[in-house]
């Protein structure tokens, strides 16, 4: 079987078994936010949060959770890496600097798990397991909850109320991530990832001597950060590491976990809106452009254009055998059209288009399917946008799901896809025109600039893959990818959870015959070209200096 | 306004007490009963996949080691490692590096090069271990075709740690590793066969020779 062949049929199985997920998953998580009952476990947490779990938030309370909640997270992060010397199960690990340890603090509660540090050299145990992977598992509820606040939003009417933010912050943990996660990590363990407290220990060589090895709660770790779209690694080499990827299945396997819930909401969002059929327009949109990616970065990557290549015979600078090139461009697109940022092979050596596909698709907003509820409500956000031009062609005021996108609806979403593009634009503006950038770069050129775009992109988009390149432990860069990836995750939570607001205060309003069909395959065609049409004219002189400039050489 | 203040403090503290209490649940719990799972079903496998070698641990099956001869100098750190072509030779790894912090350990850290396609620097390393492989794996009586040296002999891996080379790198060590260790071609081929992994499920993941237990193969074979 050729390798390209694999490919496909890999990428066929993933798509079979995200399908199998799709209407079981979708609907449980609808019956999750739903429920009125809570359960034993739920009633004893909201007890110690001293949280009444059935009180009902406004959206300015709702945020005031998320905000709250946040930043005591990164509070309790950046306080955990800085003492980090003197806890116990540190493996003697000396305390992260302030820099460091406030940007790998933002990262891991802002979903985006970007690592200025080298996971085995620098955090112990207590850091890693009791500090940023329960960031994996809360950001991710977060993203939910703000989700399904919109979402609420749509679904209800003259109310203003979206939900309880505990209530789903504690539901989404408990009943979503933690029992897939720990079916996941019993699988990745069952294949040969890792899972124990060992300290750091000498194994023997074969050729004589020994090397020295981290132990570490890595399957556990390894489940969540693939399920919670984080990305972190617990090595340095993230998913290409052994210990935490080793074979062909458990590739595809992390794959689907990156995917599947992502995938599942749009099914949880049509339940709640009472037709399944709107969910599966946004579903369509998604896959359309999932699909899309992946077929042009298996055409990149197999043709390996680029002169280190072209005397190799191959793209496999930074890919692993055991995944081949077929494996890696489909973890490559998956990382980077969601929030995860894992990387199973370095994005740095792909070949010059296969490095544009990878920002793309962060630079999309990361929609198709997207972060764990930052996909849903971004591609929605994406959806107002379309319906909005849509009404502008035939001269109607546009309407979504039975409510009315008026001036306050359509600033809300502005205001969101603005966010971002002014974060890494500016930011990587303003690096570039610091002479002290030109030392953190590994590669000169358009690959150089790549680089510190690529950085930026990755951190307002909250996906935390690089250019690895990029030596990122500067002053500089930590503090502001830092802020970006802060202002990246919060600020189009705000406009958000406004819009979500503004919507449930509406009453409802019936379809008629000029009401644009949101369920049909036109508005899918529609969703896809606004969603390129905005990032592209957003980012494409940006793309033409760096990835496009170096793919056209070669 | 001290309401406000006050309406504040109650909320970050609501905010604290639920990071606690979820620290509990998924920093505490979930990885302790995921160990015993890992532990009582899979201690091998949890434990790193060890494998022996005349009852001695020699490694992971999973990680990558290198076969290289002993240094002429142990002191100088800016010699060169020199392969020992008696022994079958893994992927480059260029992008590895040893810990700069918490140095009381000698630690691997695992990682790639990150040059692009058009970096001068990986023209001149893709360049030379093409040579090198060729030069090294060409024998009295078989020449390598510089043509059927694939990319994975030539190019770090993402890890610096890929315990893997594709059967065709395998192939073209075969007539090398025969003569150094004065086998017979054919029983030199059984190994490489007998030590090939294809796709799973046939479709997924690529073919890939473990090159440590390739090499505990060849051992037992030489000690014969």
């Amino acid at each position: 079987m050729s390798p390209v062949l694999a490919g496909v049929l890999q990428f066929l199985a993933l798509a079979v078994a995200l399908g199998l997920a799709y209407r079981p998953l979708g609907d449980y998580m609808a019956r999750v936010y739903s429920s009125d009952k809570h359960l034993r476990v739920e009633k004893w947490i909201y007890k110690a949060i001293g949280a009444n779990p059935s009180t009902e938030m406004r959206w300015p309370a709702y945020l005031r959770g998320v905000l709250a909640f946040s930043a005591v997270s990164v509070l309790f992060l950046y306080l955990m890496q800085r003492l980090q010397g003197s806890l116990p199960g540190s493996l003697g690990f000396v305390s992260i600097p302030a820099d460091q340890a406030f940007n790998t603090a933002a990262s891991f509660v802002a979903n985006t798990n970007w690592q200025s540090y080298s996971g085995e050299q620098a955090m112990g145990h207590v850091v890693q397991t009791g500090g940023l992977a329960v960031q994996n598992f809360v950001s991710a509820a977060v993203g939910i909850a703000v989700a399904v606040a919109l979402v609420r939003g749509f679904a209800r009417s003259r109310t203003g109320e979206l939900g309880n933010f505990w209530s789903d912050l504690v539901r989404g943990t408990v009943r979503i991530l933690l029992p897939i996660s720990v079916i996941g990590a019993v699988v990745l363990v069952a294949c040969g990832a890792i899972q124990n407290f060992s300290g750091i220990h000498e194994v023997g060589q074969f050729m004589g001597g020994s090397q020295q090895w981290n132990g570490g709660a890595v399957a556990s770790q390894e489940a969540i950060k693939e399920l919670g779209t984080n990305g972190g690694g617990y090595f340095n080499a993230n998913s290409a590491h052994p210990f935490e990827n080793p074979n062909g299945f458990t590739n595809l396997f992390e794959i689907f976990l990156i995917l599947v819930i992502p995938f599942a909401l749009t099914r949880t969002f049509g339940k709640m809106v009472g037709s399944v059929k709107q969910g599966y327009a946004i579903l369509a949109t998604m896959v359309t452009i999932w699909v899309g990616f992946t077929a042009l970065m298996m055409w990149t990557e197999f043709h390996h254009g680029g002169p280190a290549f072209d005397i190799a015979g191959g793209a496999m600078e930074g890919k692993e055998n055991r995944f081949g090139v077929g494996g890696s461009s489909i973890f490559a697109v998956a990382t980077t059209l969601t929030s995860t940022g894992a990387v199973d092979a370095f994005h740095s050596s792909f070949t010059g288009f296969g490095g544009g596909i990878t920002m793309l698709g962060m630079q999309l907003g990361e929609i198709a399917p997207g972060g764990t509820g930052s996909g849903l409500y971004g591609m929605l956000i994406m959806a107002i946008i379309a319906v909005f031009i849509a009404g502008l062609m035939v001269g109607r005021t546009p309407e979504y799901l039975g409510k009315k996108i008026g001036t306050r609806e359509i600033k809300f979403a502005a205001c969101y896809i603005l966010v971002t593009p002014a974060l890494v634009l500016i930011f990587t503006a303003i690096a570039m025109a610091m002479p002290s950038t030109l030392t953190s770069m590994t590669n000169s050129g358009a690959h150089g600039f790549s680089e510190v775009l690529y950085a930026y992109s990755s951190g307002a988009n909250n996906n935390g893959s690089a250019f690895a390149g990029l030596n990122a432990n500067t002053p500089w860069f930590n503090t502001s990818i830092g802020l970006a990836m802060l202002l990246g995750r919060f600020v189009p939570m705000v406009f958000v959870l406004a819009l979500a607001g503004s919507l449930a205060e509406q009453k409802p309003i019936p379809a008629t015959a000029g009401t644009l069909r949101t369920e049909k395959p036109l508005f899918t065609g529609l969703l896809v070209g606004t969603v390129m049409i905005v990032a592209g004219l957003t980012y494409f002189p940006a793309l033409a200096l760096g990835p496009l400039a170096e793919g056209l050489a070669s | 306004m001290n309401n406000s203040v006050g309406n504040t403090a109650r909320l970050l503290g609501a905010g604290l007490r639920a990071l606690l209490v979820l620290t509990i649940v998924c920093g505490v719990i979930y990885p302790l009963v995921v160990t015993g799972i890992a532990q009582v079903a899979f201690s091998d496998k949890a434990n790193g996949s060890e494998i022996k070698s005349g009852g001695k641990v020699v490694g992971s099956e999973l990680i990558g080691q290198t076969y290289n001869l002993p240094k002429k100098d142990p002191n100088n750190a800016d010699e060169a490692a020199q392969p020992d072509l008696k022994w079958f030779q893994p992927r480059p790894s260029n992008g590895l590096g040893t810990n700069t912090l918490n140095t009381q350990y000698q630690l691997i850290i695992s990682g790639a090069t990150n040059l692009s396609g058009d970096n001068e620097k990986l023209i001149k390393q893709v360049k030379d271990a093409k040579d090198a492989v060729v030069k090294d794996n060409s024998t009295a009586g078989y020449q390598v075709n510089p043509a059927d040296v694939p990319a994975d002999a030539v190019t770090s891996s993402g890890s610096g740690l890929d315990p893997q080379i594709s059967p065709a790198y395998a192939k073209i060590q075969v007539h090398r590793v025969a003569e150094r260790n004065h086998l017979d071609v054919k029983q030199v081929e059984k190994l490489v066969t007998d030590n090939t992994s294809g796709r799973i499920l046939g479709f997924m993941g690529e073919p890939g020779v473990s090159v440590l237990k390739l090499n505990i193969a060849l051992k037992e074979l030489t000690q014969k």
